[in-house]
């Protein structure tokens, strides 16, 4: 039970906010020393995983051609396109995006919507402009929360679709697990039981996606009132 | 000794772009991320900056040759750089808004052009490009075909970005920087957090935490496993940051032997809504700093939880409705039933 420290340093390390970098090292040294490793062997433990996952950092490659096109002015186009879209709402068009991304996942196409990739250049700044169309310009906490969920529909999407390709990783790893136990399924099995959670994600977060527009109404009623004569 | 070293090579390469090639690409990426901070005068740390760039790149060049422990005391160092505020953020040298705006005006919606190559590429490459062997030799290893043509596809709309519009040569650099700056030290966090999870494994934090489960959890109910599973793999999942660590140990503490052995649940549908419940786990916590925590440094955001806080709801809904999709489905449906 001792080995659970670690989580606990884990839990009040982000509770109180102390930087997580710093967090996760003083986990890892408190889990290795609860299970009886010493420094060097956790040292060695922890760089070798570290080696292993550099994919996972692949991902900022992507940053300077993005940066560039920035600077010729991508996100300003996004949002010029979005302006002439009379019906686009923040929470319409996001809604959009988050079924987009479910569907492309649902076949295999992962690779297609990210965060630095698709959210970060052309999603947030078009639900941005979205909500711009209303005439009033956006509290920067209004602007804020569009970004959050801009990047939450991105999340959602990707996780609640991927799972009905029959060939991705946690399917595959179900799959091989459940064999090692003596039960034998099969990947199309658990790619159509993934379809109703799929269904329902789409439901829950497409809802709360409307229903940021109408919490951005009630901010927007209250700024144009102040300021107008 | 040369003609061994080459036979030994030989030997290893599988493929023309393997993932070590992929790794290079990024090094020397990151290298000029560290060049260009270590020049920046505007930077007010700008060698802490060019430090932990530099030893980012060194890991994506030389990782694969260094023995572990140098790779540790390697994220030691970027861990001690990081927490203790090394990192600054260089000047931007970049467009103002006004300029911006023209520039899109006249470029128009072929804008989007190159930033749609990134995922054309790896559409293409996942698909086609995998089967591609000239010569013999497969073209890209196709296990890694996603990351492969990610990195291709970046190169292309590199060359074709600079071709077409012209910046200055270190330009994608400096504006790459630009954006490396805003998400600082939280870049490697996801990398981090994925060592963290294996010196777990090798503690046997996993089975700890099965254990606390299947013994203080009492279930004379089908709907008290089936709700302690769903809600174990959420949970677990949030601690470990990944739905993949979590569905083994919950599945052999709960799933295996209550839901599907003792109430004779289907196993293929208690597998897929159990690993779903795992994701909504992951929709809350920030040691899934990719998903979580670089979005919203790289979007700019205040408050480091915010797309936490977005997804919350949805994440506990969701997990709701898993436990009772999983009531109403594992026992009336699939065809494992005994």
């Amino acid at each position: 039970m001792l080995t659970l420290l670690g989580v606990g340093v884990v839990v009040l390390g982000f509770l109180i906010r102390i930087n997580p970098l710093l967090v996760i090292a003083a986990a890892a040294f408190v889990t290795g020393w609860a299970a009886g490793f010493g420094p060097v062997a956790i040292l060695v433990a922890f760089g070798k995983a570290f080696n292993e996952s550099r994919y996972v950092s692949l991902v900022f490659l992507v940053l300077p051609v993005i940066g560039l096109l920035e600077r010729y002015g991508l996100q300003e186009r996004a949002r010029m396109l979005v302006a002439r879209i009379p019906a686009a709402t923040p929470g319409r068009l996001l809604v959009a995006y988050l079924a987009l991304r479910q569907m492309f996942s649902a076949v295999g196409l992962v690779s297609i919507g990210g965060h630095a990739q698709m959210v970060r250049p052309l999603i947030a700044p078009m639900a941005e402009a979205a909500g711009e169309k209303r005439g009033a310009e956006l509290s920067s906490g209004a602007r804020f929360r569009i970004r959050a969920y801009a990047a939450s529909a991105d999340n959602v999407g990707v996780f609640f679709g991927e799972d009905v390709f029959i060939a991705i990783g946690s399917i595959l790893l179900i799959k091989g697990f459940l064999e090692q136990s003596g039960v034998v399924v099969q990947p199309l099995e658990l790619s159509l039981w993934a379809i109703p959670t799929a269904l329902m994600a789409l439901a829950i977060h497409g809802t709360r996606l409307l229903l940021l527009d109408r919490w951005l109404a009630t901010q927007t009623a209250v700024v144009p009132s102040e300021s107008s004569p | 000794m040369a003609r061994d070293a080459n036979r030994r090579r030989a030997v290893r390469k599988l493929a023309v772009i393997g993932l070590e090639e992929v790794y290079l690409f990024a090094g020397f990426v990151f290298a000029g991320f560290a060049v260009q901070s270590a020049r920046d005068r505007s930077n007010p740390r700008r060698f802490g900056t060019a430090a932990f760039w530099g030893l980012f790149s060194t890991s994506f060049l030389l990782g694969s040759h260094l023995p572990d422990s140098a790779n540790g005391a390697l994220a030691l160092a970027l861990v001690l750089l990081g927490g203790f505020h090394a990192l600054g953020k260089g000047g931007e040298r970049t467009t103002s808004e006004a300029v911006r705006r023209a520039s899109a005006t006249e470029y128009g919606n072929a804008l989007f052009v190159p930033a749609l190559i990134i995922p054309a590429t790896a559409l293409l490459g996942t698909v086609a490009l995998k089967n591609v062997a000239p010569g013999g030799m497969p073209f890209i290893d196709a296990k890694q075909a996603t990351l492969i043509s990610l990195a291709l596809g970046v190169a292309i709309a590199w060359i074709v970005a600079l071709l077409w519009l012209r910046p200055r040569l270190l330009a994608p650099l400096d504006e790459g920087r630009r954006l490396m700056d805003t998400i600082g030290w939280a870049a490697v966090l996801p990398q981090m957090l994925a060592s963290l999870g294996a010196v777990f494994a090798l503690a046997g934090v996993g089975r700890a935490v099965g254990l606390v489960f299947a013994h203080y959890i009492p279930f004379d109910h089908a709907f008290t496993a089936i709700a302690a599973y769903c809600i174990g793999m959420g949970v677990f999942t949030a601690i470990m940051g990944n739905a993949f660590a979590a569905f083994p140990v919950m599945t052999a503490a709960i799933g295996l032997p209550l839901i599907v052995h003792k109430f004779g649940g289907d196993p293929a549908i208690m597998g897929a809504i159990g690993m779903l419940s795992g994701f909504c786990g992951t929709l809350t916590t920030p040691m899934a700093a990719n998903f979580n925590i670089v979005p919203a440094a790289l979007l700019e955001l205040p408050d480091r939880y915010a797309v936490i806080k977005a997804q919350l709801p949805t994440a506990i809904l969701l997990l709701a409705a898993n436990t009772i999709l999983m009531y109403v489905l594992v026992f009336r449906f699939g065809a494992h039933h005994a």
